[in-house]
């Protein structure tokens, strides 16, 4: 009996211990980038390249350096801007149309959910040269509009609400027809409440993907003024090369106000990913 | 009398129906099917924004990229990037999604700590991940330690896009582990029970359960992360300082695209390339979705 457990108690263990061995070595590679730059951004100028940490020596005075002579807060205002409107807007009107694809007979509601499915899967890049044109056109070039209204729909986040809707039961809807509520009665105070896990869905990806952005900002963008963090931050990071600790407070600048969000939503966020129609 | 509010009540929903699509079908409409449109006509003339008018050229821009070799070098980047990256991140991906699955003590940490790269903006992990594999930076100081030889990743012609896809994949792993996880918590706790009963060793439920059952979150994975990775632009553009190099090393297709159509205003031509791209996408698509149609049967 004990000749044969042993060899098996063995192999359990090494199992065990290259398994945790392989998790925390990704939890490694996933936050140390960050954790390093972190402190980077916290030395002296001359300490950058050096491997040690002197804790004596670790300062905001990047960061305020970088606040007070370039316009940080500025383009930290339009990212923030630019990305709650966004997000807003997406979330009211792919919640609408969701809703409407999923729960009310209208004529066309099939081809409207065909028409979403297949532009789903048309990359945005083809649009890109002319809605350049039109936002010309519409004097729309440095402007929060132009910025703003272009992107404020999602055809994947209509298909990802529309799904959830459909898991709502309709008796929920018809006692609300019964006590006087009309659809956009229905809609904004029944059916939104208790979709709070889609919604921290869209609201996640919408607003971190928004924050992000930089293909659209960095041609719709041509003053300082009107530059968001990503833009400002590249052109500042162009001409600063040598001084790590001020590029990478920016970095830390442009990276900490989300890692906040998320952390505020990561509950609600993943719990709705997790059961999304994102399966089908 | 009741066939009449019947009616009326039909009407009802049609308009409530119309007025919940309106503001996406008006933006849909002037933000994307109408530019579209415009794309594809412009790509047979010779445009340019800020000359005179458009000039009728046929197909002469879909034959012009055929002979050029910007576009070849960067459509032979794009794929060599999007096969790497695909098959790298959704495997590593599965992996940690099947880890984060697992009973393990402060899974929720891991699975956070996990994710945490997707939420990083391109400049930032562009910044982030040159100071980290420069020179004298520590990745260097690392691989010294066994006796080998610093590399630098961008400047180099031959590094450069293998350094573009290792930041690519740090930051968009995540994402697709959140799906797989998404995906496992989806799958019937009684097919375990039953596989077990049978005597499935673990490896043995995962290639015979787990992988079968998650068939239809791989393919919406693999369609995702094709169709992003054929669109890679912002890190090629940042770690280039937008031209591509070295030696046209990081220039992809969507790089050309945009310096074609907003650096030289070659609009028609840059919309042929759009075009292009758009036919090779949805074929890449309807490929996987064969594959995966035939094999589930």
């Amino acid at each position: 009996m004990e000749k044969i457990k042993t060899p098996n108690l063995f192999m359990k263990h090494l199992t065990k211990i290259i398994f945790y061995f392989v998790v925390f070595l990704f939890v490694i590679i996933a936050l140390f980038p960050f954790a390093w730059g972190f402190i980077t951004s916290l030395k002296p100028t001359s300490e950058v390249n050096n491997f040690s940490i002197n804790f004596s020596d670790l300062s905001f005075s990047a960061y305020t350096y970088i606040i007070m002579n370039f316009p940080f807060l500025r383009w930290l205002f339009n990212s923030l801007f630019v990305a709650v409107v966004v997000t807003a807007g997406n979330m009211l009107f792919n919640s609408l149309a969701g809703y409407a694809l999923a729960k009310i007979n209208f004529p066309g509601r099939k081809i409207m959910f065909m028409m979403v499915l297949v532009l789903m899967m048309i990359p945005g890049v083809i649009t890109m040269v002319p809605m350049f044109i039109i936002l010309v056109d519409l004097g729309w070039i440095d402007t929060y509009q132009g910025l703003t209204i272009p992107f404020m729909f999602s055809f994947f986040m209509i298909f990802l609400m529309r799904q959830f809707f459909l898991s709502i039961p309709v008796s929920l809807e018809e006692a609300a027809t019964i006590d006087g509520l009309g659809r956009f009665g229905i809609f904004f105070k029944i059916v939104l409440p208790i979709s709070k896990p889609a919604l921290a869905v869209q609201f996640i990806l919408t607003f971190v993907g928004t924050w992000n952005t930089f293909i659209w900002p960095s041609l719709l963008c041509r003053t300082q003024e009107m530059y968001t963090l990503p833009i400002g931050l590249n052109s500042f990071y162009g001409q600063h090369v040598q001084f790590w600790n001020q590029v990478l407070s920016g970095a830390m600048l442009l990276t900490l106000p989300i890692l906040v969000v998320f952390v505020i939503f990561q509950k609600q966020f993943i719990e709705g990913m997790a059961s999304s129609g994102i399966k089908d | 009398m009741k066939l009449l509010s019947k009616s009326r009540k039909k009407r009802k929903e049609s308009i409530d129906g119309w007025l919940f699509m309106l503001p996406v079908v008006i933006l849909t409409l002037v933000f994307f099917i109408y530019p579209a449109i415009r794309a594809f006509y412009l790509s047979f003339f010779r445009y340019s924004i800020i000359s005179t008018n458009p000039k009728f050229i046929g197909l002469y821009n879909y034959i012009a990229l055929f002979y050029d070799n910007v576009f070849w070098r960067a459509l032979l980047n794009t794929f060599l990037y999007a096969v790497v990256v695909v098959a790298v991140q959704l495997v590593i991906a599965l992996m940690l999604a099947l880890i984060a699955n697992t009973k393990i003590r402060g899974k929720e940490f891991y699975r956070t700590a996990y994710y945490i790269p997707t939420l990083t903006s391109s400049v930032a992990l562009v910044i982030i991940f040159i100071f980290l594999f420069k020179q004298n930076g520590v990745f260097n100081a690392l691989i010294g330690l066994f006796g080998i030889q610093p590399i630098t990743f961008f400047g180099n012609p031959l590094l450069a896009l293998p350094g573009v896809m290792m930041m690519a994949i740090w930051a968009s792993t995540g994402l697709y582990m959140i799906i797989f996880l998404g995906g496992l918590q989806g799958i019937p706790r009684s097919l375990y029970e039953a596989a077990e009963i049978d005597g499935a060793s673990k490896w043995q439920q995962l290639l015979n359960v787990t992988i079968p059952q998650l068939k239809p979150t791989i393919f919406f994975n693999l369609v995702v992360s094709i169709i992003g990775c054929l669109q890679i632009f912002d890190l090629a553009f940042i770690v280039s300082g937008g031209n591509g190099g070295p030696l046209n090393s990081t220039m992809t297709v969507v790089l050309y695209i945009y310096n074609t159509g907003f650096k030289s205003f070659h609009m028609g031509y840059a919309s042929a390339m759009a075009f292009v791209l758009f036919m090779i996408i949805l074929i890449l698509t309807l490929i996987s979705k064969r594959l995966f149609k035939e094999e589930t049967g």
